[in-house]
């Protein structure tokens, strides 16, 4: 009996921890691991991590070598999130090691890397595991003898006042970051064959990336727009990864510090730095940009029961849900560049689908004049957003031995041809026959 | 007048002395009995595979007919006929009421029916596997009634005993063996019995029964398009050499008339009937046949002869109503009438032939006039081992000793030559050939064969008991002892004079014909001289003995080749080890039914075409390509996947919404139809569509050619050498040993023996430890002698750029273990 008692007591403390994990139905993330190098960034980055305890986050905070590290506990993942704030950290305590990290994101968890000089080869090889790859070169730093930001003294240009964001309202949120944000770190790259990755805050042309105060004796092998300070991936499944080449961006030193871009006149009290890391850990985290999409269904016109088949040239109307996550609750999902494919190895029809502006999608098309087994595809990947991919299949046949057309009008000169025959030979019989 | 029919249960003799009557009664109940013991040795020698193995449906297509005949037992006719089948060929999907011949099917379903309502609880499994020896049965006695029609019932007695058991036919309809033919061949004997009973008697009622038996030909077998030709051959020949008579009219006319009516109301000929092309070949080489699908050159062929036939029933007509000056006259007009009517078709036809890019030709009928034709530019043709030309001992193999009796047989239809005997000998001559164009056909010639043997036996035995018969007084006139040499040869003498006799009664009648009657009236006098022909007693009975010994001999081995040669059903695998143990392979029912408990409903498994049928009815999931080759582009879509290196292969795959593959492996156990064997033909198929697959990439070039024979595929022999060598050892090619197949083949081969030797290829394989990247193994029989892979998903992230210090060491590690086990690379 006691027994049973503190089981149900154990199985009631972790109720409102298991609602609270993430699940399809509510996609937020909410319990976040963050590692890190040193206990002391746990206040001088208190911006940001208050932020996202306002937020209602639970924030773990661990030393990244401490040896009780475990992302999960019999096959459970205790986390929904992970942070890693530990550039230098050359190994994981515990359990943790690269693998691991790796099976978290691709179990559909996010994951936040920020690098700075002192980056190690693990958080880099994490980096390169999720598509994003660093500057080799150790201690080389993104330098702008243009975009820097004018400070006291007359640095190496190293503290950029970057302003190049991606133009997504998905991403960076609806309100537009005016103060350039405030970058110090390593440069990376994204492969261009690489789908999965965007460039969130990138460099200017004039940037490149090279060891601050070494003469350079060969030309930098990172230069330009090619050089990404600020990326983010989104995985197939809908995990994101946001890879930072600077640690400092997070800090409250950078947040709260006034900003002015070298040859620009205008000077901003705060960098847009908080807003930036503000509104991007929200897209990260799940809060924005994530659709559910779902009640794919279709019906031949005029009926309500969805066929298992259907037959060339029918018509029928096509209907699925989509919704969007707002944060705590789902919405519906409006846009006009929703389409559906029917689909035989290629699209047969294609068509934009409309919205009723309660997350129904609809559509109606004739069959095509083509059999075999078709697939109703919704294929819909737009910047930002989780990527929708649903699909039925649908045979379609042909027609049936009696639905075809009976009497053709062109055909009657050879009805009349049959018949007149007949009559003819009807009639010879009867002459031949009863005629001697 | 005689009543010239006889029924099944043997002849009845109408006129003649009481005495003579008793004894021709006793023979119709010795010949009944004699053929109900022939229905039951054709039955019975076919359950060797039900006895040995146990009640399945045989290789390939017999599960596609098993599946049809289900889903028309379950689902009735008109769903049948209707049927849309999204379980195979996937994307495009096969519209099987309209591609399939329904005869079998239909045969099955209704037998199914009956014996249902008759409150007999057959599955419908057991209906399928039964139906090939019932037919069989059927089959002997038509050939009975055939063989009596053209030279009496002791011919057709021993025709009948011989068709039962010749190993042709076995081959193709022992028990399970649930394909076409096994019906076919009966409607294919059937219908010539009825065409020459029609013949014979010009009789209106078998005339219309004969085109009801062509429609079931018809319906069962693409195999149609011989009879068709044949017969119009035959017409044509009877009016060349002067035989034509209202009977042949009678015969041919209502033929030509109803059975094409009727032939096109079957889906899959439909208008094939009359629109496709290859009336080219037809008209200049009037023998030839594509019986594989189209009736086209058929129906320019019976057209042709149909005109023919009226033209010259005309002129007789004219030349009965007219003097003979005037008929002169009349046969001059008609003539010239007929050569312009003739140049007019002759250059239309030649005009549409000449605009269509083929020159009129399909493939197929190509391959019949030249047998290489297939192997040098359809591939997916000369793949099939059916499709090869017979070797040789092949026809040792199939028919036997009827291959020496058939000549004899032959000499024995041109003594005399009768309307009935020289259709006999058209038979003979044209399945002769076509039997050597394909190994299949084959399968035309044995009846063919019985025939002419049962003639040539019976027609021996009737001279050599005769001789006896004279030389031994006391023997003579008791036709006891004579049965014993041969029930048959008793009965035969006295039959033949009679059917002519009736075969005259009708053109005499109508008064019009002497000079025909006169030309059918000379066998009567060598009949006469045959009688004075008697051979010494001692060779006599000497030759009777050996003719004993020798149909004993093919007695015995057409029961050796029907227990031990034709009865696997190929699906269940034995072998016998070396102490005598019996060893069952059955991992190709392991595989599927691992397939169907283990995967989605809907899931699509990708396999070459030979498992497709199987994988449908067995597994019960949905198949890229089958048995049924209709589409080469998709065929060679999987011959290319399974041709290229494994991340090509799997977004050829991915594109189709592959989730399984299949490959079928016999290097553990030694089973040589595997995959490996046939991926060449996988690769020239795959490279006749899609041109960056190259056959010489996968071969080794200026070796000797080593024979890789199997069951299915012939490998080597039709293999050009100037290309090289086909090898899957050190020496084989990268492309060779990075393609799909090989690597889903041999992936942890090396794991059973620890060295990867090949039972099959006698080698040890060339690249022996290698990984899957995109592909993994989820399944492997007992013998592996079927791996089933599964397709990894897409990974969920794109890796960048390698590092230097990762890359560097993992090239490393790789290379070493290449070094140390393939020294050339």
């Amino acid at each position: 009996m006691a027994k049973l008692a503190i089981f149900f007591a154990l199985t009631l403390s972790f109720l409102p921890f298991l609602s609270h994990s993430f699940s399809p139905d509510t996609p937020t993330d909410r319990r976040i691991l963050v590692l890190l190098d040193d206990f002391s960034l746990k206040s001088s980055h208190s911006i940001f991590f208050t932020s996202l305890k306002s937020r209602g986050f639970d924030l773990e905070f661990k030393l990244a070598d401490d040896p009780k590290l475990a992302l999960q506990r019999y096959g459970q993942y205790l986390y929904d999130g992970l942070v890693l704030f530990a550039p230098s950290v050359e190994r994981f305590g515990g359990a943790l090691d690269v693998a691991a990290v790796l099976d978290f994101v691709d179990s559909g968890h996010d994951l936040i890397v920020a690098a700075d000089t002192t980056a190690s080869d693990l958080i880099k090889s994490v980096a390169t595991e999720c598509g994003v790859d660093f500057d080799e070169e150790p201690s080389a730093m993104v330098i702008d003898h243009q975009n820097y930001a004018v400070s006291d003294v007359d640095g190496d240009h190293t503290l950029i006042a970057a302003d190049e964001l991606i133009n997504s309202d998905v991403i960076l949120g609806k309100t537009k970051i005016e103060a350039p944000v405030l970058f110090k770190g390593i440069a990376h790259s994204l492969n261009a064959a690489n789908t999965l990755a965007l460039k969130v805050l990138s460099a200017s042309p004039s940037a490149y990336s090279a060891h601050p105060t070494a003469k350079l004796s060969s030309p930098p092998s990172l230069t330009g727009s090619a050089i990404s300070l600020v990326s983010v991936v989104q995985a197939r499944n809908n995990a994101r990864i946001m890879i930072s080449g600077s640690l400092d961006l997070f800090s409250n030193r950078y947040m709260k510090s006034s900003v002015q871009k070298a040859g620009s006149p205008s000077k901003y009290e705060k960098s847009g730095n908080e807003q930036f890391v503000t509104e991007l850990s929200k897209w990260l985290f799940h809060e924005r940009g994530h659709l559910k999409a779902g009640n794919l269904r279709h019906v031949k016109v005029g009926e309500t029961n969805e066929p298992a088949m259907y037959r060339i040239k029918d018509d029928l109307e096509f209907y699925v849900d989509i919704y969007e996550w707002s944060g705590n609750s789902w919405e519906p999902y409006v846009a006009d560049d929703v389409q559906v494919q029917f689909y035989m190895m290629s699209p047969y029809v294609l068509k934009t689908l409309s919205t009723d502006k309660k997350g129904l999608y609809h559509t109606s098309f004739k069959v095509p004049d083509v059999y075999g087994v078709f697939q109703f595809k919704v294929e819909y990947q737009k910047l930002g957003y989780t990527s929708l991919s649903l699909s039925k299949q649908i045979p379609v046949r042909p027609f049936r031995h009696n639905e075809y057309e009976r009497f053709i009008t062109t055909a009657f000169p050879y009805y009349g041809a049959s018949f007149t025959t007949m009559a003819g030979f009807f009639i010879f019989s009867v002459v031949y026959l009863y005629n001697k | 007048m005689a009543s010239p029919e006889s029924a099944v249960n043997g002849p009845t003799m109408t006129a003649g002395a009481a005495s003579k009557s008793l004894r021709n009664a006793f023979g119709g109940v010795i010949a009944f009995i004699i053929l109900v013991l022939i229905g039951v040795l054709a039955f019975s020698i076919r359950l060797f595979s039900v006895i040995k193995y146990e009640s399945v449906i045989h290789e390939f297509d017999p599960y596609f007919n098993y599946r049809v005949t289900q889903f028309l037992s379950k689902n009735g006719i008109y769903d049948f006929w209707n049927w849309f089948d999204d379980r195979t060929w996937y994307p495009l999907g096969r519209v099987i009421g309209g591609t399939v011949y329904p005869g079998l099917t239909l045969t099955a379903g209704t037998i199914w029916k009956v014996v249902n309502s008759l409150n007999i609880p057959l599955s419908v499994e057991t209906v399928c596997v039964f139906t090939a020896p019932i037919f069989s049965a059927f089959a002997s006695w038509a050939a009975y009634l055939l063989t009596k029609e053209v030279k009496g019932p002791g011919a057709g007695l021993t025709a009948a005993a011989l068709l039962a058991m010749v190993p042709s036919y076995i081959s193709r309809s022992v028990a399970g063996s649930y394909d076409n033919e096994a019906v076919a061949i009966f409607a294919l004997v059937f219908t010539f019995y009825l065409y020459i009973k029609t013949l014979n008697t010009g009789s209106l009622f078998y005339a219309t029964l004969n085109a009801l038996a062509y429609f079931y030909m018809v319906c069962s077998w693409g195999g149609y398009t011989f009879i068709i030709n044949l017969i119009p051959m035959h017409v044509l020949l009877c009016i060349v050499t002067g035989r034509y008579s209202s009977r042949l009219y009678i015969a041919y006319a209502p033929l030509v008339v109803l059975g094409t009516l009727l032939a096109s109301l079957v889906p899959v000929v439909g208008f094939n009937a009359v629109l496709t092309s290859e009336h080219f070949a037809s008209f200049l080489f009037l023998i030839l046949v594509d019986r594989q699908c189209h009736l086209s050159s058929s129906y320019y062929l019976l057209v042709q002869v149909f005109i023919i036939i009226h033209v010259v029933a005309l002129a007789y007509y004219i030349k009965g109503i007219l003097s003979p000056k005037m008929f002169k006259v009349a046969v001059t007009l008609v003539v010239s009438v007929g050569l312009a009517v003739c140049c007019a078709v002759i250059a239309i036809l030649i005009a549409v032939v000449a605009s269509s890019p083929t020159k009129g030709w399909s493939g197929r009928s190509l391959t019949l006039l030249d047998p290489t034709y297939a192997s040098k530019y359809i591939p997916i043709i000369a793949s099939v081992s059916e499709h090869q030309p017979p070797t040789w001992p092949s026809y040792f193999m199939d028919i036997n000793v009827l291959a020496f009796l058939v000549p004899a047989g032959i000499i024995a239809c041109f003594m005399p030559l009768t309307d009935s005997s020289s259709f006999v000998i058209l038979y003979i001559v044209t399945s002769v050939y076509f039997s050597g164009v394909m190994v299949r056909l084959m399968l035309v010639l044995a009846p063919a064969a019985c025939i002419l043997s049962g003639i040539a036996l019976s027609e021996a035995f009737n001279v050599l008991t005769r001789s006896i018969k004279f030389q031994l007084p006391g023997i003579a006139g008791n036709p006891s002892i004579a049965e014993e040499n041969g029930s048959s040869t008793v009965v035969a003498p006295n039959d033949i004079p009679k059917t002519e006799e009736a075969a005259k009664e009708k053109p005499a009648k109508k008064n019009r014909k002497k000079e025909k009657e006169n030309v059918e009236k000379k066998p009567t006098p060598s009949k006469t001289e045959k009688r004075l022909l008697v051979l010494p007693l001692e060779a006599s009975v000497i030759a009777v003995l050996l003719l004993v010994l020798l149909g004993a001999f093919y007695v015995v081995h057409c029961v050796w080749a029907a227990a031990e040669a034709y009865s696997a059903p190929s699906i269940v695998l034995t072998s016998h080890s070396n102490d005598g143990g019996l060893h069952v392979f059955d991992d190709f029912r392991e595989a599927y039914s691992w397939l169907s408990h283990n995967t989605d409903v809907d899931d699509k498994v990708a396999s070459w075409w030979d498992y497709g049928y199987q994988t449908t009815a067995m597994a019960n999931r949905t198949v890229l390509v089958d048995n049924n080759t209709w589409n080469n582009t998709h065929i060679a879509t999987v011959g290319t996947a399974m041709s290229s290196p494994e991340k090509q292969a799997w977004e050829i795959f991915h594109s189709l919404d592959v989730k399984y593959v299949l490959v079928v492996f016999g290097g553990v156990v030694g089973y040589p139809s595997d995959d490996i064997n046939k991926f060449l033909w996988m690769v020239r198929i795959g490279g006749g569509v899609f041109p960056h697959i190259k056959e010489p990439d996968y071969l080794v070039s200026f070796s000797n050619l080593r024979m890789l024979t199997s069951q299915t595929y012939l490998f080597a022999c039709l293999y050009p050498k100037r290309d090289g060598q086909y090898r899957i050892d050190a020496q084989a090619t990268p492309t060779m040993l990075n393609c799909l197949m090989y690597k889903l083949s041999y992936f942890r081969f090396v794991e059973t023996d620890g060295k990867g030797f090949d039972r099959v290829r006698r080698t040890e394989i060339g690249k022996k430890h290698f990984k899957l990247t995109h592909f993994e193994e989820v399944f492997t029989t007992h013998h592996w002698m079927v791996r089933i892979y599964k397709l990894k998903p897409q990974r969920n992230r794109i890796r960048g750029k390698t590092k230097k210090s990762k890359s560097s060491r993992s090239v490393s590690s790789k290379r070493d273990v290449r070094g140390k086990r393939n020294p050339w690379h």
